[in-house]
């Protein structure tokens, strides 16, 4: 039986999984509903100076790439599951597409975390 | 066994059969609201390298009703993806014993709640204070 | 104890008279002690000899009488008539394997998956008769006991949505089989079940859904088996790259 090249993707998938159970919630929360509300957190907590600050040091730069590219692999791998769990017939295009825009999002986040400064 | 004439039920909408499988379902489609909140964040950063008045303009956007509705959507829903994650946890883990006592599946979940509610506190408090 | 009467619908085919499976409802007198499968055998006897249904030990541990309940799998043995009354009882053979006649499912796809996994100890220090029997310890014996309880019944198959929509998935029976082998201390043919483990229709077949340990009746958690060695399996993707010259796990 010929060995699934799955381990790849299931550890992106677990990975991403682990962080968006962690501390999707509170990121959400923040980002979506305290600071743009004003709502236990100032407003200008997200202001561009503020913002611009922080991707611009390494740390910065690191949380960034991972909640950003692990969110979208953990996401569009479980979502191109759900299609076949609907019945939807999913082959190796199918997979290379929701895979290839998990690859397109990680690397379009670095491109932009090295030209924001 | 050969020529045996066998009936093959068709599996339909089988996640509508039983309650178990709809919960699944909800599980699963959570990807969709990870997906669209990392996609969030990346427009973000887009925009800000694009400059002040393109970022400045993406931060009133997450202010007005349909956004911040958006994100009260993912919130609950994520929230549903981490308490299923920290559920199906211990079935990915081997053995684990303690002072030579298995440790429980109940253990197990409720250590990784309580990862999630700690690092949230951590974070929320590492802003608040970096906000001042 | 007093005499009620309960609705039981029966799902009915005959593979020489019937091209689709057809329905038929009986009336089935019944006290509060009786199980489900006494229910059926009250039809066979009194209403309808014609019912198909499979059965043996009556107490839940040949795996023989596994049916759908309401659509949800269970041991018609371990289950009562109390629990379905006045709403009524659909039956259904199992899910995901083709029925042969009424409640009797082929599970020929089952069995052949049985034999392909090795279900037998590969000693690690093979021992004669004459040197008498292995020795293991009680936590040894825990690394592996829960899946020794399998019964066969077929309910975690009849419960996996993955197995329903591609047979060709070996299965939660089948891995947690495999799994009671490769955990036992006198085994050492992991290496040799690798190959199914890491195959696309292995474990990586399985989305967790878990239904399969929710189902089974004898607790041996076969989701667990499945998605434990999804971690074994990654190990031995990646570390197969460390040891080139390592042992062979697929191709």
């Amino acid at each position: 039986m010929k060995r699934s090249n799955k381990p790849i993707f299931w550890s992106l998938f677990g990975a991403g999984g682990m962080l968006s159970a962690l501390i999707g919630p509170v990121l959400i929360f923040m980002t979506g509903i305290a600071v743009p509300l004003g709502f236990l957190l100032p407003r200008e907590t997200m202001n561009y100076d503020r913002m611009l600050t922080f991707v611009s040091n390494g740390f910065g730069k690191l949380v960034v790439l991972a909640v950003i590219g692990l969110f979208l692999f953990h996401g569009l791998h479980r979502m191109y599951h759900c299609l076949h769990d609907v019945g939807i017939h999913v082959g190796a295009g199918l997979k290379a597409v929701f895979h290839g825009l998990a690859i397109a999002g990680t690397l379009a986040t670095c491109y932009l975390l090295t030209v924001v400064g | 066994m050969a020529n045996v004439k066998t009936y093959v039920r068709p599996m339909g909408a089988w996640w509508r059969r039983n309650p178990f499988y709809g919960w699944y379902m909800l599980r699963e489609l959570s990807c969709v609201f990870v997906t669209a909140y990392a996609v969030v964040l990346l427009v973000g950063l887009a925009r800000l390298a694009q400059g002040r008045p393109a970022y400045e303009a993406w931060r009133e956007s997450l202010a007005s009703p349909s956004a911040v509705l958006f994100h009260m959507l993912a919130l609950a829903v994520v929230t549903y993806h981490a308490w299923t994650w920290f559920k199906v946890m211990p079935k990915t883990l081997p053995f684990l014993t303690l002072a030579g006592r298995r440790i429980s599946d109940r253990a197990i979940i409720s250590a990784g709640v309580v990862a999630a509610v700690m690092s949230s506190v951590l974070i929320f408090l590492a802003v608040s204070l970096a906000s001042l | 104890m007093a005499t009620r009467v309960i609705t039981i619908d029966c799902l009915r085919y005959d593979p020489e008279t019937d091209d689709e499976p057809r329905r038929q409802i009986y009336q089935v007198p019944f006290t509060d002690d009786m199980s489900v499968l006494q229910g059926l055998q009250y039809i066979k006897d009194q209403l309808d000899g014609s019912l198909t249904f499979r059965w043996s030990c009556r107490m839940a541990i040949c795996g023989s009488c596994g049916m759908m309940l309401n659509d949800v799998p269970a041991l018609s043995c371990q289950t009562f008539l109390r629990d379905y009354h006045p709403g009524g009882l659909r039956v259904d053979p199992l899910s995901h394997f083709p029925i042969m006649r009424d409640l009797v499912i082929d599970q020929a796809d089952f069995l052949r998956k049985l034999e392909a996994i090795k279900p037998y100890i590969i000693p690690r220090d093979p021992r004669s008769v004459a040197e008498g029997t292995y020795l293991q310890t009680p936590a040894q014996l825990n690394e592996y006991y829960q899946y020794s309880q399998c019964i066969n019944c077929l309910l975690c198959y009849a419960a996996c949505p993955q197995y329903g929509l591609s047979s060709a998935f070996i299965g939660p029976g089948a891995l947690a089989l495999l799994q009671r082998y490769n955990a036992d201390s006198r085994d050492a043919g992991t290496d040799e079940r690798m190959q199914i483990v890491n195959a696309e229709d292995g474990v990586w077949g399985c989305t967790l859904v878990s239904y399969c340990s929710e189902v089974c009746p004898k607790d041996v958690d076969p989701a667990r088996a499945v998605n434990q060695n999804k971690i074994n399996s990654t190990k031995d993707y990646f570390l197969r790259f460390l040891t080139p010259w390592g042992k062979p796990g697929g191709t």
